[in-house]
């Protein structure tokens, strides 16, 4: 037992950063650009949310490791989220249903 | 098991004895010094609390409001709900004896984060400190729900250092939740599977994920409200373009969850107690388990029953009022499973199994009505009535205070080494089982019968059932009043305790000596049985090591 | 093997890696619950932040064209270059990562350094965007004034009814809805400053450390540390990722 104990980590290749960079960078240009397009809001809000989560995904994995972390930590990463979607989509519930109309009849 | 064997707690090297400095306790590591440190905190608070209940329950026991004015009425009723929910109700269970027992149950040394572990005692501590401090210097009156624009825009007083305050124990609490999550999946000994976790861990766990799930949400908000107050920004006041409302859907996110908090551990205690004084597993152990988890996730769901009649959209209404009616169910399951546990038990009927049985009653009785409170139609009739009073006191009373004190009486032993008188212990159960249902069960038909809440002074048609309520507290104080004594009485002169004077099963009771070593186990215990396995009282839970003691969860998953 | 030298084995580990704390047994439990338990943090903060966007997603729902107006005095050059900066520093923070992996001690200085660096100028933009509101009486406080945002949007104001096309509203409406764009703007970038403030002044604990074990050529040191800060620091940089789009971007036509 003499030879010094040798721990596993998730140390990659520069290149596997340095990529990563790139994308994020990438993505950052079609941010920008999108923002200046004409759109409706709700397709402007979408467009923006869906490139936002790809970047945040990105980031999650690569540079947070959870790429080649265990289950439980992306249990944890992804739980955080989720019940973020829980509390905005109950809150907004009740504000976009203020003014709905009841049926006639029921 | 209940052998008597002389043993002088001086003799071995306990967690109490190692070392007895001041600093060695308000520095300590040790789970079991953090728990007991929590434990006289809130006991502290109960008795301020305590205190503001009885001013209430004085000012209300004539119609007339000639004891407090209605300023200071207001300031009472909000201080008891400040101090009962954030400072005693919501770390009592799992800070005090979460902290002592959890850690041993799972076969641990300590828990992940021992020195989180402290510094969420500083931070409660100081949050509670900065709360009487804001009592001292005047007070707030906003109630303990903080509802704007009252709060945000119109009242005076230390509302800003009050939210200071409650944002810190607000921290503390997520720390420790964070503390048992990772304490949880990593630390459990070989050998203690998911499965063969006592109840109580499966009920520390799920509170644990409100605590960090929900806690977040309400330190922004009341965040919001204090810099509201200081910048004069119209978030929450209509009259600037604000919406109340908001500050409800973000209050009673984390509000009601809250309650879960409350209850979970308190019902996982009360596993624990049933299994050993009935001689048996658990009936229905998964199903236990799994709605304790149950009611963790579905109770993020439904925090607008709180607003069915503020001004909520009504189509969420009906999903939030479905979603409530949903979460009883959880919480049914686990009371048909306790009764069936007792049912074919060999029950002996000692003072912690006496206040388990009170629970069963009171918890059944608090959370039937609280399905009048989820249906709409009921609630616009009941809401910010005494029906809604006596409902949550009987849940968080009858339910979790009872429970608080079936785990006092129950891990006293192993704390102190010491045991109390039984015959004082039941009869302060029973004292405080009557003197509840004196004190609260006229109050649901004051509700019913219209009187509303928050109120110091009320019509005359309304006195004798106010004045019933009043008496039955003062009997209700006696019976929280009797433990104080006895227990601190037996600290001298009780009777030492074995290390299993229940004959119980569980690695607290069998393995860990009375009183803990300051690492629990010398060595790292193998569990080799389920828990509660009262059928098989010859096979221990756990042994010691034989080879490879290596750790369960130390895998990619756990 | 016996119980006798799993026993030694185990004690023998302690000594090789002796940061490791009592209740654990091996660097590998240590390290997993570490790493679980700062994402355990990291959800709060999501939760924390979250109560922040919802709220800014209720109020810009009902006032869409107020918060529009408001938001098109914000400078999108200064966002951008922001948002890049602290993409860069997420880079140079999972590179100094890396260095404190392989015990490469004076890369993972350096690249704390840059970490360090590139926060800075972040805060350094911040500053002169919050000055840039404070000359334009954005701050929303007692000396708050929707004027800017009038001019800015080039907007007609008739009788005390500002014309915002789709509708009209009146001037005290206007600011006060405007006003509260800026309260969330200020609260919410104003929570993230705090929080990237924070982290620098971590980074430096970090960097000093790092430094320490480079001059001491430190064989062993452990990691998890910068790597637990390196979750906190991309934490903070996947927020600004949401706050830049949501705040700065968010046209409508």
């Amino acid at each position: 037992m003499a030879t010094p104990h040798e721990e596993h980590t998730h140390a990659q290749r520069v290149s596997f950063y340095a990529k990563t960079l790139w994308v994020l960078m990438a993505l950052l240009v079609v941010t920008v650009l999108a923002g200046f397009q004409k759109m409706p809001d709700w397709l402007g809000i979408a467009v923006a949310l869906t490139i936002a989560v790809t970047k945040a995904t990105i980031v999650i994995m690569n540079f947070m490791h959870v790429k080649f972390s265990s289950k439980l930590a992306w249990l944890f990463a992804g739980a955080g989220f989720f019940w973020l979607i829980i509390m905005f989509a109950f809150a907004f519930a009740d504000y976009a249903s203020r003014h709905w109309q009841p049926e006639q009849g029921w | 098991m209940a052998t008597t064997t002389v043993q002088t707690g001086t003799e071995r090297v306990n967690y109490l004895n190692v070392r007895t400095t001041v600093a060695s306790w308000l520095l300590t590591l040790d789970h079991k010094r953090i728990g007991i440190l929590y434990l006289l905190g809130i006991s502290f608070f109960f008795v301020l609390g305590g205190i503001a209940a009885s001013l209430i329950r004085m000012e209300l026991a004539t119609p007339k409001g000639d004891l407090l004015s209605s300023d200071t009425y207001n300031k009472m009723f909000t201080l008891h709900g400040v101090i009962m929910i954030f400072l005693f109700l919501i770390p009592s269970i799992p800070a005090s004896f979460g902290n002592f027992v959890l850690p041993m149950m799972i076969g641990a040394r300590d828990v992940a984060f021992p020195r989180l572990n402290l510094l969420s005692w500083y931070f409660f501590m100081v949050g509670g400190l900065l709360a009487i401090i804001a009592t001292v210097k005047g007070g707030i009156d906003t109630g303990w729900t903080f509802y704007t624009p009252y709060s945000s825009a119109f009242a005076k007083g230390e509302v800003s250092l009050a939210i200071v305050g409650v944002f810190l124990v607000g921290f503390s609490s997520i720390f420790t939740g964070i503390n048992f999550l990772v304490t949880i999946h990593k630390m459990r000994a070989p050998g203690m599977t998911w499965f063969r976790l006592p109840l109580f861990v499966w009920a520390m766990y799920a509170t644990s994920l409100i605590q960090v799930l929900g806690t977040p949400v309400v330190a922004i908000t009341l965040l919001l409200v204090a810099v509201e107050r200081s910048f004069g920004i119209g978030i929450f006041d209509p009259n600037r373009g604000g919406d109340p409302i908001l500050f409800q859907h973000l209050f009673w996110f984390y509000s009601h969850p809250a309650v879960y908090i409350m209850i979970l551990p308190a019902m996982g205690v009360i596993s624990e107690v049933i299994a050993t004084f009935s001689r048996r597993r658990v009936f229905g152990y998964h199903f236990v388990a799994f709605s304790s988890l149950a009611i963790a996730i579905i109770g993020f769901l439904v925090w607008g029953h709180h607003m069915f009649s503020t001004g909520q959209s009504i189509y969420a209404g009906v999903v939030f009022s479905f979603l409530t009616f949903l979460v009883a169910i959880p919480s049914a399951i686990k009371t048909f499973n306790w009764m069936a546990t007792i049912w074919k038990g060999r029950v002996h009927w000692e003072a912690p199994m006496v206040y388990a049985l009170g629970f069963l009653g009171l918890f059944v009785i608090g959370g039937l009505t609280g399905l009048h409170l989820a249906s709409l139609a009921t609630n616009v009739h009941l809401t910010d009535t005494y029906f809604v009073v006596a409902h949550f006191h009987y849940v968080m009373v009858g339910g979790a205070i009872m429970g608080y004190l079936a785990a006092l009486h129950y891990w006293w032993p192993k704390m102190t080494g010491k045991m109390y008188p039984q015959s004082w212990a039941k009869l302060s159960a029973l004292l405080v089982f009557v003197g509840f249902n004196l004190t609260f069960f006229p109050q649901f038909i004051l509700g019913y019968m219209g009187m509303p809440r928050r109120y110091h002074s009320y019509p005359e048609e309304w006195w004798a059932l106010n004045l019933l309520s009043s008496a039955g507290s003062s009997i209700l104080a006696v019976g929280y009043l009797l433990p104080a004594i006895y227990l601190l009485w037996s600290l001298k002169y009780g009777r030492i305790a074995e290390k299993n004077p229940w004959g119980a099963r569980g690695l607290e009771w069998e393995v860990v000596d009375t009183l803990p070593h300051p690492h629990n186990f010398e060595r790292v215990p193998i569990v080799t049985r389920p828990a509660y396995d009262y059928d098989h009282p010859e096979e221990p839970t756990a042994i010691f090591p034989t080879p490879r003691p290596a750790y369960v969860g130390g895998g990619k998953d756990g | 093997m016996s119980v006798r030298e799993v026993e030694l084995h185990l004690a023998e580990h302690r000594r090789e890696v002796p940061h490791l704390g009592e209740q654990y047994e091996t660097i590998e439990q240590q390290n997993d619950a570490y790493t679980i338990g700062m994402w355990a943090f990291i959800v709060q903060e999501v939760l924390f932040f979250g109560g922040l966007f919802a709220g800014y997603a209720v109020y810009r729902f009902k006032y869409l064209y107020e918060f529009v107006a408001a938001h098109h005095t914000l400078s999108v050059v200064f966002g951008t270059l922001n948002t890049f900066v602290l993409l860069v520093s997420s880079y140079t923070m999972a590179r100094a990562v890396r260095a404190a992996m392989q015990q490469k001690h004076h890369k993972q200085l350096k690249y704390l350094l840059w970490t360090i660096f590139f926060a800075s100028i972040f805060m350094v933009n911040k500053y002169f965007e919050y000055s840039a509101k404070y000359h334009h009486n954005l701050i929303p406080n007692q000396s708050y004034s929707a004027e800017e945002i009038i001019h800015h949007n080039h907007l007609k104001v008739e009788n005390g009814m500002v014309d915002l096309g789709a509708r009209k509203v009146t001037l005290e409406e206007f600011t006060g809805r405007t006003k509260l764009f800026f309260s969330f703007y200020f609260i919410m970038t104003g929570l993230h400053g705090l929080h990237v403030l924070v982290g620098i002044i971590i980074l430096a604990i970090l960097a000093v450390r790092a430094g320490m074990d480079w001059v001491r050529k430190v064989p062993h040191a452990d990691y998890m540390p910068v790597e637990m800060v390196g979750l906190y620091w991309h934490f903070v940089d996947i927020v600004w990722i949401f706050l830049f789009p949501l705040l700065y971007l968010m046209g409508g036509q």
